[in-house]
């Protein structure tokens, strides 16, 4: 104790000079040491430890000390989660499974496409209800191959998201990981201060959200 | 007013996919003069140096989206009167409401079916 309030390390002590004066203080007042003044000792030696901190500020102190506590157990917890493994490979094997899922449809439509426009040229040649039945027929199979757009738009936006949860994934581990990367945020930037024509592009709605055909036709009807 | 289904219509969509089932659909109701355009920039460049009847185009598409191609050629004095059709998954009220205040002559959702495409082809053309 003695020599924690002694500059006998060469170092600098701040409280030593109003320590050692309320020693000197009470050595005049009672020069016989007794329990309690030995108790007052100790209090006086740790108010000077804690300066001149009040008890909002101690609190306060608490309060950052628990943070930083915080802090550590969610460091501890990022690199037990291995989250280099999360942009590394989870994430890029997931986008390019979406990617092939894309290539392999647009594969089979096209080769579906080219059987329906053979039945189309088989069609040309017939009269009457076999024409008009196969043609019929070849319709609703181009109408169905639509789907191949739709998917395509609703994977792209899946992986855009996939890509987004990657770059703040990445984020985080730059603020708290040990492994830190550098990967820009996407989408940084944007106020939203004013709808622009990216705004308006979101692709297809999902079925309960979408507005079909006649509500688009009820809409453009209130405009004439 | 009976439609001439010999004019030129272009058909704009960044999937190639898209582009082949429209032009099938539009070769069934007897559209046989069909050109192609995988962006609203190709099609601009297509529509200034040919002549066409009729514009059927997607919106999200790069580097000129179907709402800049439209805005382009209403903003354009030869094209201004040109029929234009917007075929999009984009189906919020916002996108419908800003093709038209763009000045769009009708609006497909996608998946769209071959009866929708004929009506409102034949409702623009009509009214050309």
């Amino acid at each position: 104790m003695h020599e924690t309030f002694n500059s006998g390390r060469g170092e600098p002590d701040p409280f030593a000079p109003e320590l050692r004066e309320r020693l000197a203080d009470l050595r005049a007042r009672q020069p016989q040491a007794e329990p309690e003044l030995v108790a007052e000792v100790v209090k006086a030696v740790l108010t000077t430890m804690s300066g001149d901190l009040n008890p909002k500020e101690v609190s306060l102190l608490a309060e950052v000390e628990e943070l930083g506590r915080t802090i550590a157990s969610a460091k501890q917890e990022i690199a037990a989660l291995k989250v280099d493994d999360i942009t590394d490979s989870h994430i890029p094997f997931a986008t390019d499974e979406l990617d092939a899922i894309v290539a392999h449809t647009a594969s089979a439509t096209h080769s579906i496409l080219e059987s329906c426009e053979t039945l189309d040229a088989v069609a040309e040649s017939l009269t009457g209800a076999d024409a008009t039945k196969l043609q019929d027929a070849t319709t609703k199979i181009y109408e169905a191959c639509s789907f191949q757009d739709i998917t395509g738009q609703r994977i792209t936006k899946v992986v855009a998201t996939l890509k987004t949860i990657e770059a703040k994934v990445a984020h985080l581990v730059a603020t708290f990981g040990e492994h830190a990367t550098s990967h820009p945020l996407a989408g940084a930037g944007a106020d939203g201060s004013q709808q622009t024509e990216a705004d308006l592009l979101n692709g297809p709605q999902l079925p309960h959200h979408a507005m079909d055909q006649s509500d688009i036709d009820k809409l453009l009807a209130s405009f004439e | 007013m009976p439609i001439d289904k010999s004019m030129n219509v272009l058909i704009v969509d960044d999937y190639k996919t898209m582009l082949r089932i429209i032009r099938n659909l539009l070769k069934q109701i007897e559209f046989h003069n069909v050109e192609e355009a995988t962006d609203g920039a190709e099609a601009l460049a297509k529509l200034r140096s040919g002549n066409f009847g009729l514009v059927i185009s997607d919106w999200n598409m790069q580097p000129m989206t179907g709402l800049q191609l439209l805005q382009e050629v209403r903003a354009d004095a030869k094209l201004r009167g040109m029929p234009f059709i917007m075929v999009t998954a984009e189906s919020k009220t916002e996108n419908v409401v800003a093709a038209k205040q763009a000045g769009v002559s009708n609006y497909i959702v996608k998946p769209f079916n071959a009866e929708t495409l004929r009506d409102k082809i034949e409702k623009v053309l009509g009214h050309a």
